[in-house]
């Protein structure tokens, strides 16, 4: 039977990995690869990496530095799909399909798309014949704007006007093959999934989605699997809590949830 | 040396990653040129079947295979789509012919019961013959998924291992010196890299 996955975020900021929240608050916490060789060793499901680096911050990770080594982003993700033998998601700063097509030779086995898809949604459809379905995810950012929901771009800065529902249903009927839905406020709040989201989203579409934003503890990773997500994904608590894959799953298997043990 | 066809179909450099991380002789093929000098060939392969055999043909592999594959004998491993493309046929958008090595239908997979397709994520492997690739694997292997169609060969003696996603299907398929898996084991961790492992050992005991 097909299992629930459990996957880690990791996100990039000009060179370095950082914990983030609300999108707009970030702490340096460490080196690219270090935890990827780390979760690679505890055989964990799938990996997400993305490079939220903001236009002009430079790129720090240079050999004068301890973290990092490597001169661009792109080496950076050479070096993560040298170590990590487990399905690889990466995103940030996607514009075109040869921005794509440049991840997937350097190793990437899916990429995801936030503000370019919003941009240009014909750019999905224009990857999913590419690259297969399977390899496009869209990465549905949604915050509370003028009191009502909307899906955010550009690091959550820019309210689209856009209903998470709908374009959840679009970004599916164009060809995406799995969407990973983050709600802004909950990023790093450590206060659950914000259920009745996911549950709006994964009954509207028939793809796998992936939560994000807002898991405390462990137990949070049942409640989204309950509310629809096929995936269950977070960032901080992989760097703050030990042993976060064993507990992670064994936390989802307590509660019932077909897990890889 | 294991060459790894580069036929413009997938994400190659993780199949490549996962065989030098044992320590194996890897390269990519870009031209069939590579196969006559390689002791094992792997097919990887993520897309649609038609467009792999166009590619295949025209870029000059289809008779570099049969000349290294069928006639000389080496040992072949296709992954997921390249598993598929050893078929007589596919239905994957109409009806194509496939390497036909191993006699069998490439069809859609059901979605009858509610089943969400693309079949994507770990699932369990029911292993029904452990003597050969699947003799490193754990006793209760999970592998990574991501397809949309399956391969039904005629011959049910083939098939090493199951999955099941609605419908129960071949998960791994070996005949003679062909080998395929529907997963990917390069991103299946360590049973993968087992399975990887015990593909390349074959490769040598050949060579």
């Amino acid at each position: 039977m097909l299992k629930v996955r459990l996957i880690p975020v990791l996100l990039l900021m000009n060179g370095r990995l950082v914990r983030s929240a609300g999108f707009d608050t970030h702490q340096i916490i460490g080196d690219p690869l270090h935890e990827v060789k780390r979760f690679n060793e505890w055989n964990v499901d799938e990996l997400i990496y993305i490079d939220i680096s903001r236009d002009g911050g430079g790129f720090e990770g240079r050999p004068d530095h301890k973290v990092g080594g490597f001169a661009d982003v792109l080496e950076t993700l050479e070096a993560v799909s040298e170590t990590c033998f487990m399905p690889l998601t990466w995103g940030g700063r996607i514009r075109s399909i040869s921005d794509m097509r440049e991840r997937f030779s350097r190793g990437a086995d899916k990429i995801t798309l936030n503000t370019a898809a919003v941009d240009d949604p014909a750019l999905i459809t224009e990857g999913a014949r590419i690259f297969g379905s399977q390899a496009i995810v869209v990465s549905v950012d949604v915050k509370t704007v003028d009191g009502r929901d909307q899906v955010v771009t550009r690091n959550g800065t820019h309210a689209t006007g856009l209903s998470p529902v709908e374009w959840a249903r679009q970004a599916a009927d164009r060809g995406a093959g799995e969407l990973l839905l983050q709600r802004v406020e909950r990023d790093g709040a450590a206060r659950g999934y914000d259920l009745d989201l996911i549950h709006a989203i994964s009954s509207t579409v028939s793809i796998p989605v992936i939560a994000l934003s807002g898991v405390g503890r462990f137990e949070d990773y049942a409640k989204g699997v309950a509310a629809g997500a096929s995936a269950v994904a977070a960032a901080n608590i992989w760097h703050f809590k030990e042993l976060a894959d064993r507990q992670g799953k064994s936390a989802l298997a307590r509660a019932g949830v077909n897990v890889r043990l | 040396m294991i060459a790894i066809i580069d036929y413009g179909m997938g994400n190659l450099r993780s199949v490549l990653n996962a065989f030098r991380s044992i320590g194996e002789a890897a390269v990519l093929a870009p031209t069939p040129d590579v196969l006559a000098r390689a002791d094992g060939i792997v097919l990887p392969g993520v897309g649609a079947f038609p467009e792999a055999m166009v590619r295949l043909r025209d870029g000059g592999f289809v008779d570099a295979l049969e000349q290294e594959v069928r006639r000389d004998g080496k040992p072949f491993l296709g992954l997921c789509l390249g598993m598929q493309l050893m078929a007589t046929e596919s239905l994957e958008h109409g009806r194509h012919a496939g390497l036909g090595w191993i006699e069998g239908t490439v069809v859609p997979m059901s979605t009858a019961g509610g089943v969400r397709v693309p079949h994507m994520g770990w699932n369990d492997l029911e292993v029904v013959r452990r003597d050969g690739i699947l003799s490193g694997v754990s006793a209760t292997p999970s592998f990574y998924f991501v397809h949309s169609f399956v391969y039904q060969p005629t011959n049910a003696a083939v098939v090493s291992g199951y999955a099941t996603h609605g419908e129960r299907f071949a998960a791994v398929i070996e005949s003679g010196n062909l080998q395929g898996t529907q997963f990917h084991p390069e991103k299946s961790q360590r049973d993968g890299i087992a399975l990887l492992r015990r593909y390349a050992e074959r490769v040598h005991a050949a060579c």
